[in-house]
């Protein structure tokens, strides 16, 4: 059995920038620890001799020439945005009061 | 105009050559189908409607002047919610990017429309592609046409179901665990996951990079071959993207329709992929293609791919970690809705949060912070490294079978379509489900599903998934379209032929819109 708590689930949910109710956080604690005791089996056949596999095609160096292509305009790349102030993204303070 | 809609690509395309119908009146077809049959069905989110029309007029008119057009021009096509179009809203199935319209389109997308196919509109998924049977979708579920209590697979419920009723002859999907393949078989459709990299996914709102991949959704191998021909090849937009050139797939489509076709081709039956979990009808209709597929010429061997067994869990790592990480991206400043905290100070964090606790579905919840877990301090190395390990194992399992076999089989999902609510509150239930399409994702390898007939049981579409080595994708094509020709020559008709009729007042409605 895993040892999931539900304070670990809370802080995990800050980390990830989800607020969650109460009932929430007891739903995926039961749920998160269920699914790790389904998924920890993983490490039975991993052996310290097998290499790790990122990618299932690696390719690497994928570079393009250094020149200027078109690309979105201003009004295109805030066209989604939920607030703007003129041609830049307006976001809510970065720092607390305290 | 009705029967348009149960026309292939392939036969509606020579129509439109001949100029025998116009790209208007075959739109105008499926869009009435669409108002017909999807209140009820709830295959489309967004229906394309008059820029449709406006479309296909266009298609007409330079067909009309004489211009040299792509051969599927005027066909019309659906199109997954996931791929970012600019002229239709883009949500991913999910609250958080509810109306959010892209300032660009994915290059299939760019591609379907250079080749002059028709967006008929943007179909319903589970949200952000995560769950196997669209009941994850934040808009309601779509259902399965062959019974409306049954869940259209998932992630991609929408496109197949929109496939399988006629609604539309093609359509686009995304595969990151079965998404195509597992919808295509619990709705007796075709669906095709192509090699990593062989298709461009610049412009698909991620889910894990290193498992997504776009492909084709149809009625038929040929149709989804002549769709692969259009979105496939190298994209400079996509550091992923296979820069080498591909084969025609709808000519290697074609090499399957040849006499002896299937002679002599090696196919292996994965024994992990079979047996217990199956479910009898499944079982049965498999092993009675196989027997076909020896009729035929081909040579059968059982195969063993050991580490398949670690498959569902390194996914259910691999996955949340890339997902966790990918919709980090959904932060209330560039685009999608943004959500005040009821209290506490407004400050970009706070609102980040209220934001994505008001967006997210459970399901997105569940894997993001089963990824944040995996990827933690302690937890890495157990988790997601012992994950990445498992998929060199898989890989390595594939290649050993390929040494043996040209192409791998197995039953698509070990079950037919499951009831709504069946799986909803068991994730592990709904994760299982995937065992048959997950191994193909993690090691890169091409992947198709077509349908084999109806369990006797339960009278629902069983599928058969054929796996060929990375790059084979070609392979896939022949040896699938020679499947589907004996086995529609056995049944003496088409799978789709067989799904239950639309209701009365449904076929009224239609053939009224029609007029």
């Amino acid at each position: 059995m895993s040892e999931i708590t539900a304070e670990q689930v809370a802080h995990l949910a800050y980390l990830a920038r989800i607020d969650l109710s109460p009932l929430e956080i007891t739903n995926l604690t039961h749920d998160l620890g269920q699914i790790v005791d389904s998924i920890a089996k993983v490490s039975e056949v991993a052996t310290a001799d097998t290499p790790a596999t990122s990618h299932p095609m690696p390719l690497t160096n994928v570079f393009r020439d250094d020149v200027v292509v078109p690309s979105l305009t201003v009004e295109q790349a805030l066209s989604g945005a939920p607030d703007r102030a003129g041609d830049k993204f307006r976001v809510p303070a970065i720092l607390d009061e305290e | 105009m009705t029967y348009l809609t149960k026309l292939s690509a392939a036969a509606l395309r020579d129509l439109l050559i001949s100029q025998e119908v116009s790209a208007v009146e075959v739109t105008r077809a499926h869009l009435d189908h669409i108002s017909a049959v999807d209140t009820d069905l709830h295959a489309f989110l967004h229906v394309a409607g008059d820029d449709a029309l406006a479309t296909a007029a266009q298609i007409d008119e330079r067909r009309a002047a004489g211009e040299t057009l792509n051969p599927l021009a005027g066909v019309p096509i659906a199109i997954k919610d996931v791929l970012a179009t600019q002229d239709m809203p883009t949500t991913a199935g999910s609250r958080i990017l509810e109306g959010w319209v892209p300032p660009y389109d994915a290059t299939v997308v760019a591609r379907l429309r250079a080749a002059g196919l028709v967006p008929l509109g943007k179909t319903n998924m589970d949200e952000f592609a995560m769950g196997s049977s669209t009941e994850h979708s934040a808009y309601g579920v779509t259902r399965n046409p062959w019974d409306r209590d049954r869940i259209p697979g998932g992630s991609g419920g929408g496109s197949a179901a929109a496939v399988a009723s006629f609604q539309a002859p093609l359509a686009l999907g995304s595969d990151t665990g079965g998404s195509i393949r597992q919808p295509a078989a619990v709705t007796g459709s075709v669906g095709v996951k192509p090699t990593y990299g062989g298709v461009s996914r610049y412009g698909a709102i991620a889910l894990a990079s290193s498992l997504d991949q776009v492909g084709p959704v149809s009625r038929t191998v040929y149709d989804a071959a002549l769709l692969h021909d259009v979105i496939g090849g190298h994209d400079p937009l996509d550091s992923t993207s296979l820069t080498e050139p591909w084969p025609s797939m709808a000519a290697a489509a074609q090499a399957g329709l040849k006499d002896g076709a299937l002679k002599g081709v090696r196919v292996g039956v994965i024994k992990e992929l079979s047996g217990d979990g199956f479910q009898a009808g499944v079982t049965q209709r498999f092993n009675e293609t196989l027997a076909l597929l020896v009729g035929a010429g081909a040579e059968i061997t059982e195969v063993s791919a050991p580490n398949f067994e670690y498959a569902v869990a390194a996914y259910y790592l691999i996955l949340p970690a890339e997902a966790s990480s990918n919709l980090a991206r959904f932060d209330s400043v560039r685009f999608g809705i943004r959500v005040n905290p009821e209290s506490g100070s407004l400050t970009s964090e706070h609102v980040m949060s209220a934001t994505r606790e008001a967006g997210f579905g459970p399901e997105v919840k569940r894997r993001i912070i089963l990824g944040t877990y995996a990827l933690s301090a302690g937890y890495y190395d157990a988790y997601y490294g012992s994950a990445q390990k498992v998929r060199t194992l898989i890989q390595r399992d594939f290649a050993s079978a390929f040494s043996q076999v040209d192409v791998l089989v197995s039953p698509s999902a070990p079950t037919t379509a499951f009831k709504f609510g069946e799986k909803l509150d068991d994730p592990m239930a709904m994760y299982i489900n995937d065992v048959t399409t997950i191994p193909a994702n993690l090691a890169g390898v091409p992947g198709m599903s077509i349908p084999i007939g109806l369990a006797p049981e339960d009278g629902l579409p069983v599928g058969l998934q054929i796996m060929a080595p990375a790059r084979a994708d070609a392979r896939l094509y022949t040896v699938g379209a020679a499947i589907e020709q004996l086995l529609e020559a056995s049944w003496g008709h088409t799978m789709l032929s067989q799904a239950p009729a639309l209701t009365p007042t449904e076929m009224f409605a239609s053939e009224e819109g029609a007029v």
